[in-house]
């Protein structure tokens, strides 16, 4: 399958009554490649996610996950995959080991194979030591690495992490990129939501910009951000009045800019040396195209 | 299929109450009422209400822990949407729960029928059926309360449930005294009643069968199965796939 798509969506939309979560989505995930979701809450990262394990059913498009249509053959695609959903749902009265047999089970791993897969998680997630412990007694960072391992007990050839690391504290964060970055390495495809951008620009070979259920740009991380915001930002800080004028001021030379909240980033501002207003460079980053493609304000 | 039921055993390997309850009501039942009268359809009050409360022990130990533990495993724990991003659908699943369920009453309806035996139920060869009746319509309760947690709204839902449609169903099912007691209408009704076939069947076992009868009586359990089963997928589907 080398070169071929792990994950092909055209034109996919999903109505919830009147919200429509999904709206004409176009996703290509090729094979051996990290693809990161990149969206703000509510952009249709998670439903997306359900789509591609048939959870929940597309109105319209078309959906390929390894080569099997969705719903159809969604069965064939989920053997083939590991989620890692946003919500933990392990099985907190089983201990470690137990919520890996069962999956381990649910995946129809023949038994001579059995324990070596579940040994083999439990190494993933760095818990052997843990392995009878209740699910119930670990911290946050043991349960989302259990998570992930739980998701690769049948070595699946393509891995969905929906929000791997929300709500974690920067430590568990490294420790989960770290895994996650080894998978890549070993050539697990992986597609990935996250709405927190250093996440993205870490791990993902290729980002995809969500806004209300459609992508609004893709590319590697280097290259949306010289595209849609050159290379350097000037940061022009003051007080609110202050911040309104300088944003006027910058659009009306025909620069591009972003609130921060706390100032007003001017960007692309490498060629336009006399347009530019007094203030700190700074490189540009993922965070201005992604503040910029969708929007300053959280609808 | 075999793993998904090898999965749940895991889970639950925890044992209910759900024997007590029916054990107590025969106990009370049985010396209470059995003060007053003696001899009921032709038994001794304690065989007829040890033979019925199986009926009972069936769905208390089906029909509620389907219906609370659907609920609280899709709605709180979220492993169904654990299970279902693995090769397993929403059937497989519904199957897998009934059949587990559907096992522990086969065993837990047979308590009652010990405990009678205890105060002077004779034993019977017939009585040897009796796991495999209370299997039977264990599984179809599981189905009825699988299907009830997946319409459910919420948790609530479930005490008009209770008051509307078990309680009633179980008062009138021939366990505490014979349906022929009730007006002609009540009778009529009564053959809708699954409980009420799976009470007969007990009895029968223990006292002898009925023949014709019976088998229809099991064919009725078994399309009260069937029909559960299918609506039970049906809701958990609406529920479970958006």
């Amino acid at each position: 399958m080398d070169g071929q798509l792990a994950i092909r969506l055209r034109g996919v939309i999903k109505r919830y009554g009147p919200i429509t979560a999904v709206n004409g989505l176009d996703l290509d995930v090729p094979q051996g490649t990290c693809v990161g979701l990149l969206g703000p809450n509510g952009a249709g990262k998670s439903t997306t996610m359900r789509l591609l394990t048939a959870q929940a059913i597309a109105d319209e498009g078309e959906l390929e996950v390894l080569g099997f249509r969705l719903p159809a053959e969604s069965k064939q695609a989920r053997a083939r995959c590991g989620v890692t959903p946003q919500l933990d749902n392990l099985d907190v009265t089983l201990t470690v080991e137990q919520n890996l047999r069962v999956f381990a089970h649910l995946y129809r791993i023949a038994r001579a194979d059995r324990q070596a897969a579940i040994e083999r998680a439990l190494q993933i997630a760095n818990l052997v030591e843990r392995r009878d412990s209740r699910v119930d007694k670990l911290s946050g960072g043991m349960r989302r690495r259990l998570l992930i391992a739980r998701a690769l007990v049948h070595r699946p050839q393509l891995l969905l992490l929906d929000e791997p690391t929300v709500g974690l504290d920067p430590q568990v964060r490294q420790e989960l990129w770290a895994l996650i970055d080894a998978l890549r390495a070993e050539g697990t495809t992986i597609l990935m939501s996250t709405h927190y951008i250093e996440e993205a620009q870490r791990l993902a070979d290729t980002v995809l910009i969500m806004s209300h259920g459609s992508a609004v740009a893709a590319g590697s991380p280097s290259d949306l951000v010289a595209e849609h915001a050159g290379r350097e930002a000037i940061e022009v800080y003051g007080a609110p009045a202050a911040l309104a004028e300088a944003e006027a001021a910058a659009q009306a030379v025909g620069l591009r800019t972003r609130r921060t909240g706390t100032s007003i980033s001017v960007l692309g501002v490498e060629g336009a040396d006399g347009r530019a207003p007094e203030g700190e460079r700074r490189p540009t980053n993922l965070e201005d195209v992604f503040v910029l493609l969708t929007g300053e304000e959280i609808s | 299929m075999r793993e998904v039921i090898n999965f749940s055993s895991y889970w639950r390997s925890a044992t209910f109450s759900s024997t007590v309850e029916p054990t107590i009501y025969l106990l009370a039942f049985g010396f209470g009422f059995g003060s007053l009268v003696s001899r009921v359809g032709g038994y001794r009050y304690v065989e007829f209400v040890g033979t019925g409360t199986v009926a009972t022990a069936v769905l208390f130990s089906s029909a509620f822990p389907a219906m609370f533990g659907t609920f609280v495993k899709y709605q709180f724990q979220r492993t169904y949407d654990a299970i279902l991003a693995a090769p397993v659908d929403t059937e497989e699943l519904v199957t897998a729960e009934a059949l587990w369920v559907a096992s522990r009453a086969g065993v837990y309806g047979c308590v009652p029928l010990i405990v009678a035996l205890f105060f002077g139920l004779n034993p019977a060869w017939g009585m040897l059926t009796v796991p495999g009746i209370a299997f039977l319509s264990g599984f179809g309760w599981a189905c009825f309360g699988i299907a009830v947690a997946g319409f459910a709204k919420s948790i609530e839902n479930f005490s008009y449930v209770v008051s509307a449609v078990l309680t009633p169903l179980f008062l009138v099912a021939g366990t505490f005294f014979p349906l022929s007691q009730l007006p002609e209408w009540a009778q009529v009704l009564g053959n809708f009643n699954p409980l009420h076939h799976c009470v007969e069947l007990v009895r029968h076992a223990a006292f002898g069968t009925d023949g014709w009868a019976d088998l229809g009586r099991v064919a009725a359990l078994v399309g009260y199965g069937l029909l559960t089963w299918r609506v039970a997928i049906y809701a958990m589907t609406r529920k479970l796939i958006d």
